[in-house]
């Protein structure tokens, strides 16, 4: 009985090329739609929590100026010194390591290669602070920031750039007015959003002050980097450096700050939750397709009632039972569902595997939207394949066979 | 035993069928006594709305009486279930329509094999046996066309070699030849009458030809919901 049944089921299918045709097209583009969709919303999530972490989850940067969303301008606003920096690592206790940084848009030339980079001049635990790691030669040493050594640390952009495929560990390249040898070549960390952190040459402090820019006054860090302890509390802490950075920049108390405290963590979270609502937008409007899906395949199924209903009708007539008829029309349900939802999630593997390149996303199988998005499909074409045959079928066959 | 009367082939008696509830009932069927015997070829004429048609779509199993009593072949088939008429319908019953009601997108092969797949019967076999049937009809050579390729009494033959091909002991036709031409009307009644004369298939058919219905060997006249009269004639 199940073999006729499907044996008539295929032959249907078969007779009825354009409704079957268009029953799978809603459930295909509904199910690849999804799957898609959020796929690539989970890969974006992904992609942006490991650049962030990259940048050090426990980092905070003091920067001069009121910072974001503020009316008035940085402009004027006097640098950090060196001192300050000390003076914070050693009062706050949550502070694990800090760093002086001050940067400086700066020439640089090897042989015929010239471009303008970032110079970064700093102290060697920045290295730890923001994560980055060596990939060739050696990171600078407190030996070097004492002598004020002619040497850098050049990111992958710039060693792209200038050396092309060269090896640049141990050629000299131009700064500014100085010459350097390059030590060292630092491990990628990519970008997606964040810019290109590959794009950076890193020098000791002392080599920027003395053999780049000049020491022009005390008055020179633009930038504190600081590693907070692993699980304090970065409000108290921002708190904490507030505090003595106002005490330390004679601000009185109807003065704004005149520096910011910019909290990777906060905006990792931040960042995170944004792209997680992106993800469930991006799956709401694919669900919508979803849902129009189903009910162009409602539609079709409608539409085909009366004719299925005489179908039915002569079917009864020349001796089948309901029970028959109904499983015919659950097979041929059934069958279009599992077509179409197979291939649409082949067509969103494709697609998302496609996509992730494009749009450099991490490609992150889920196994359980694709279940979910096939179980919907299924559940749609079911319902919808098989109630109207249900009522037919429980009809008089005569009554089935005259329906208008 | 041996001496008791042959169960007759149908019988039914006290029949009644109405649609319809309250004011707005109407009793197509207002009472039918009837007994019919194997390999009668029996024509049920009558106007439009007589209860002609009623009548035998209950007989065929295909509606159900409203009240009375109706056995065939001595089943009570008011007992039946639902899968039981369709059983029967599918071991004992053919039917031929006025409208063909053959499956649209199926080929005239496959539409007369229809009733031998739910008999399970197997690929080779029903090919052959609807093979046999279409050329019983004068058809043999249109296996592959489908319905709208063929004209009314082709599909018309169809009908029947679908009809037919289970050799059902009764077959049913409701206006056969209603959507025929003469040519081809005669040739649907040749067919007809060689089915029951040839192959002792009992033969129900409606019809308001009186020429069709000369072609039977007894004819009943419907007129509101009762018989109005039985007429047995030699032919």
């Amino acid at each position: 009985m199940i073999w006729n049944a499907l044996t008539i089921a295929i032959q249907e299918i078969g007779r009825n090329l354009t409704r079957s045709f268009l029953t799978v097209l809603g459930i295909f583009i509904g199910v690849a739609a999804i799957i898609t969709m959020v796929t690539l919303g989970q890969g974006a999530t992904l992609a942006v929590k490991a650049q962030i972490s990259s940048l050090g989850s426990n980092l905070l940067t003091l920067r001069p100026g009121a910072g974001f969303g503020s009316r008035s301008s940085s402009a004027g606003v006097p640098y950090f010194t060196e001192k300050d920096a000390d003076t914070l690592g050693e009062q706050i206790s949550n502070i694990d390591a800090i760093a002086p940084v001050r940067t400086e848009a700066m020439s640089t030339i090897y042989q015929h290669n010239a471009r303008s980079s970032i110079v970064t001049g700093t102290t060697p635990i920045y290295f730890q602070i923001n994560k980055w790691n060596i990939a060739e030669g050696r990171l600078f040493t407190n030996a070097d920031l004492r002598s004020g050594g002619a040497v850098c640390i050049i990111g992958n952009t710039v060693r792209k750039e200038l050396f092309d495929m060269a090896d640049p560990v141990g050629e000299r390249i131009r700064i500014g007015r100085a010459s350097c040898e390059v030590i060292g070549l630092l491990a990628t960390k990519g970008q997606a959003g964040m810019g290109d952190q590959d794009d950076t040459i890193i020098v000791p402090l002392s080599t920027l002050q003395r053999r780049m820019t000049g020491k022009t006054s005390t008055h020179d860090i633009n930038q504190i980097s600081i590693s907070a302890h692993e699980g304090s509390d970065s409000i108290a802490l921002i708190a904490e450096i507030t505090a003595i950075m106002r005490a330390r920049r004679n601000l009185q108390s109807n003065q704004d700050n005149n520096f910011n405290v910019f909290d990777t963590r906060q905006i990792a979270e931040t960042l995170g939750s944004t792209t997680q609502l992106m993800t469930m937008l991006l799956a709401a409007v694919a669900g919508v397709s979803l849902l129009v899906g189903g009910i162009g395949i409602m539609n079709i199924m409608l539409v085909s009632v009366t004719e299925r209903t005489r179908e039915i009708g002569i079917r009864l007539a020349i001796g089948a039972t309901a029970r028959e008829v109904l499983l015919q029309f659950l097979v041929e349900a059934v069958t279009l569902s599992c077509v179409g939802g197979i291939a649409g999630i082949l067509l969103a593997l494709g697609l998302c595997a496609g996509l992730s390149q494009l749009i450099s996303v991490p490609f992150n199988f889920n196994s359980q939207i694709n279940l979910i998005a096939f179980l919907f499909s299924a559940a749609v074409g079911v319902i919808f394949g098989y109630t109207p045959a249900r009522g037919a079928a429980r009809l008089n066959p005569i009554d089935a066979l005259r329906h208008e | 035993m041996s001496n008791s009367p042959p169960v007759p082939h149908l019988v039914v008696s006290g029949l009644t069928k109405t649609y319809g509830l309250g004011d707005a009932a109407f009793q197509a069927l207002k009472g039918i006594d009837l007994t019919i015997h194997r390999g009668e070829f029996v024509a049920i004429m009558g106007a439009s709305g007589s209860g002609k048609s009623t009548l035998m779509n209950i007989l065929g199993c295909l509606d159900t009486p409203t009240s009375g009593t109706y056995e065939y072949e001595g089943i009570a088939v008011e007992d039946l279930k639902p899968e039981e008429r369709s059983l029967l319908r599918r071991y004992a019953l053919g039917f031929v329509f006025q409208g063909f009601n053959l499956l649209a997108r199926n080929s005239a092969q496959e539409n007369v094999e229809l009733p031998l797949l739910y008999r399970g019967i197997s690929r080779k076999s029903r090919h052959e046996m609807a093979l046999a049937a279409l050329t019983s009809v004068g058809l043999p050579t249109k296996l592959t066309s489908t319905p709208s390729e063929l004209s009314g009494g082709q599909q018309q033959r169809v009908a029947i070699a679908r009809a037919i091909v289970t050799e059902p002991s009764t077959l049913f036709a409701d206006e056969p030849t209603g959507n025929l031409d003469s040519v081809t009307t005669r040739e649907v009644m040749e067919i007809l009458t060689r089915l029951n004369v040839d192959r002792g298939i009992t033969i129900l058919m409606v019809t308001h030809d009186d020429d069709v219905a000369a072609t039977a060997r007894r004819t009943l006249v419907i007129k509101d919901g009762l018989i109005e009269s039985d007429t047995q004639h030699a032919s």
